[in-house]
């Protein structure tokens, strides 16, 4: 079954290790949905956190080769796994118009915040897990979006 | 030290005592350091990728790591080739480029490409260096990487502003500290024994090995592993020669031009142990059908390896000389039994065959066959890509690992004759001949001239069937005999549906291959009826530089067995008479 994985690759802060990733997932032919590269704790070390389409097999033999890179400290795909905390972030610009109390009443059950308002439309910051983010887009889809962008995924693990 | 001076010298420790390549602008001053150099001999190739296939070439043969000097721009481009070609068969070479000065990359300045991202997906790993700090560091991982685990191209682009920088207080790394790259040599102590014990418990046990083989040096094991275990094997392109082949337990080269035997064995196995080898669509066919009855080992240093095709029941990843060694220590003798004999009778039943003729025209198997009969026994055996590639695989008998160089992954025509030359530079005492086709002898012949200028003493054999035969076979099975563009006779003249040359063909055959080879200071001999094959290869092998053999072969000869792309491997064109 296709679904989708999230895979955080730990990777030696090294020139161009970006692009042997993105390179090799073009290579072999997936599709990237999301990809974060930034820094850690560690200023030697970058994390990289992937989302891609595909089976556990395949996924699994993409992950195998993303670990192969000389650049690749260590690999771990988190989709099945329980233990981890996974947030995204959104920028969201809606529609003003005269709904605004009702949206600044979705704001707060959804612990956002209003970064700016202006008369035309309301910008909003989100970070949570995926799901809440969607639900949230989906609610204030009737008020009419403008435009959003969101950071893709990111994860810790509890432990 | 200038950059180009520490470059000579990390060379220098590693080993390297030649090196293959071209000068262009930026690498001058590196050129200007070698040329003071006693210890490493440079071989001007006629073209790059001439370059890139010596240096792959002398990797093949010595096991040790090639290394090629170009430089930027199209000198780099041009080794593109070979780098893909290496990579893709897992040779260890190094490529060291000169890149535009620093301040420049990116302004499309004169001479300048994208060498890393061109390189990017063909090779092992690449580097482009960002100043003179890291030059010393970087050599030596370009090094270790091509020449550990699962071994590969490095290529390390090095822009001219570094070549000509000084370094105080130079010091040549002895180990290199990269956190992600661990080869695992080792293999899994509980993987081996469950791989032990389900040898024992095999009915139908085959080995299916390749090239990891080769590159682990395992040979003396492989050997002894199957003399105490009587597991017959089949060995893929990539590893011929790594068990003699007259040895009762070989059945010969598996898969689309496999032999009946190999194939059967495949199929009909209950535990299929394969080392050092990844499950080649040439050499499974269908996957859906492949190996189906078995239960699956899979011994090798690339985890990534363990089941990309075919699902592995028993994953050992390991160096193939470790694990052998271990399991040889594990299993338990086994005696020759009805298996045995049932692969066998498949194996006399499906003989290697072909006939020649007295009168008739000279088959291309019958001259390979003659080169295995009058060649040195140590002597080594370079290809070109094509039905003489194939007929070469099985019709000379391989006598011992590193003796048989051929481009398998890649299938890349003109990597023979400087393949060849990078094998005669490591091993002038030895023989080195390389059996090519007319087609792919010309896709790097501008090497002859260098062999003539370096006194490199290769027998060039050219099987000239007027064709570029392998293609020009699948058009005559599966594409009506339609031969589109594979003709070399091919002209203005010709009708559109031309069937093969029959009498009313007016072509005529360009270039003249021993007019060819004198042009370029070689010895140029030609055989055209049976009775001359003797004569010119005894004429040949004896004479001391480089020589080229031509010899006018059957044009519509196919090489068989043969399995038709996508089908199950043993749904087999025989070619039994
Ligand atoms: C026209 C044409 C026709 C062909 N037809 C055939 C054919 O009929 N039959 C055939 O066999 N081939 C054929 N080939 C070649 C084929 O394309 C492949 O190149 C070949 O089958 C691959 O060989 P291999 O599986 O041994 O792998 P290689 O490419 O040699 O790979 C080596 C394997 O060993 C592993 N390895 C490396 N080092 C070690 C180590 N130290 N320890 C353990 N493992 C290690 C690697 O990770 C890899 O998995 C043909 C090629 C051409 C051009
Ligand atoms: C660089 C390159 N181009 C094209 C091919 C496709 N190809 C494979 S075999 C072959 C024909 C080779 O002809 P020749 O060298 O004359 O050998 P023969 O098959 O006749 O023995 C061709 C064109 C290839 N393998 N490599």
């Amino acid at each position: 079954m296709e679904d989708k994985h999230t895979i955080i690759i730990t990777v030696a802060n090294r020139v161009g290790v970006l692009a042997r990733i993105t390179g090799l997932l073009s290579a072999r032919g997936y599709n990237i949905e999301s990809i974060i590269a930034a820094p850690t704790e560690n200023p030697d070390i970058y994390k990289v956190h992937l989302v891609v389409h595909g089976t556990d097999e395949k996924v699994e033999q993409v992950a195998k080769q993303l670990n192969k890179l000389v650049d690749t400290i260590k690999i771990q795909d988190i989709s099945h796994k329980r233990n981890y905390i996974v947030r995204e972030f959104i920028l969201i610009k809606v529609n003003a118009g005269n709904a605004r109390s009702e949206i600044f009443e979705l704001v707060d059950v959804f612990r956002a915040k209003v970064v700016d308002v202006t008369k035309n439309h309301i910008i909003i910051d989100l970070s949570g897990p995926s799901h809440k983010i969607e639900r949230f887009i989906e609610l204030l889809r009737p008020y009419g979006i403008h435009e959003f962008v969101r950071s893709g995924k990111v994860a810790v693990s509890e432990n | 030290m200038t950059g180009a001076e520490i470059l000579i010298d990390a060379l220098k420790k590693e080993g390297v005592d030649v090196m293959f390549g071209y000068p262009g602008g930026v690498v001058i001053p590196i050129f200007d350091v070698l040329n003071r150099t006693r210890e490493i001999r440079f071989i001007l190739t006629r073209h790059e990728q001439g370059a890139t296939h010596a240096a792959d070439g002398y990797a093949r043969a010595t096991g040790k790591v090639g290394v090629c000097l170009v430089t930027s721009g199209p000198g780099a481009t041009n080794t593109v080739t070979g780098i893909a070609n290496a990579q893709l068969d897992s040779i260890p070479i190094v490529v060291i480029s000169g890149q535009v000065r620093s301040p420049v990359i990116g302004t499309d300045a004169f001479q300048e490409a994208d060498v890393v991202g061109l390189t990017r997906s063909i090779c092992k790993h690449n580097y482009l260096v960002q100043n003179i700090e890291e030059l010393p560091r970087i050599i030596k991982e370009a090094f270790h990487i091509a020449s550990t685990g699962r071994p590969g191209p490095v290529s390390l682009d090095i822009p001219a502003d570094i070549i000509n920088a000084s370094l105080k207080n130079y010091m040549y790394p002895k180990t290199v500290d990269l956190v992600g790259y661990k080869p695992t040599l080792k293999g899994n102590a509980r993987q081996i024994e469950r791989l032990a014990h389900a040898i024992a418990n095999a009915k139908r046990p085959l080995l299916y090995t390749g090239g990891g083989i080769i590159s682990s040096n395992a040979s003396p094991e492989l050997v002894k592993f199957i003399n105490k275990t009587n597991i017959p094997v089949v060995i893929t392109l990539m590893g011929l020669g790594s068990v003699p082949a007259d040895h009762q337990l070989f059945l010969g080269m598996p898969g689309m031009h496999g032999r009946v035997a190999a194939n059967y064995a495949l199929m009909q196995c209950d535990l299929l142990v394969a080392v050092g080898t990844r499950f080649d669509d040439r050499v499974t066919g269908n996957l859906q059908t492949f190996a189906k009855q078995a239960i699956v080992a899979h011994v090798d240093i690339d985890p990534a390896e363990i089941s990309k095709n075919v699902k592995t029941d028993i994953p050992v990843v390991g160096d193939a000389k470790n694990v052998l060694a271990e399991l040889i220590q594990k299993v338990a003798a086994r005696k020759p039994d009805e298996w045995n004999k049932t692969v066998n009778e498949w194996k006399t039943k499906h003989p290697l065959a072909y006939k020649q003729e007295k009168d008739g025209p000279i088959v291309p198997q019958y001259v390979i066959d003659r080169i295995s009969h009058l060649m040195k026994d140590d002597a080594i055996l370079v290809t070109d890509v094509g039905q003489h590639q194939m007929w070469s695989a099985l019709f000379l008998r391989h006598r011992q690992p590193r003796s048989f160089l051929s481009s398998g992954g890649l299938g890349t025509m003109g990597f023979g004759l400087p393949a060849a030359m990078g094998a005669a530079m490591a091993f002038p005492k030895r023989q080195v001949i390389d059996i090519s086709g007319d087609g792919s002898i010309q896709m790097n012949i501008q090497e002859l001239a260098t062999c003539a200028v370096n006194r490199i003493p290769v027998k060039i054999v050219v099987l000239n069937n007027g064709y570029l035969g392998m293609v020009r076979q699948w058009q005559q099975l599966f594409w009506k005999e339609n031969y589109a563009s594979t003709c070399l006779r091919q002209g203005p003249q010709c009708p559109p549906q031309c069937k093969g040359p029959g009498k009313k063909c007016k072509g005529v055959y360009w270039p003249d291959f021993v007019k060819v080879a004198e042009a370029n200071g070689l010895l140029g001999l030609r055989a055209e009826k049976p009775s001359d094959v003797d004569k010119v290869l005894k004429q040949g092998f004896k004479t001391k530089g480089p020589v080229l053999m031509e010899f006018v072969v059957k044009s519509m000869e196919n090489v068989y067995p043969m399995v038709p792309a996508g089908k199950s491997i043993n749904e087999i064109i025989t070619g039994d008479a």
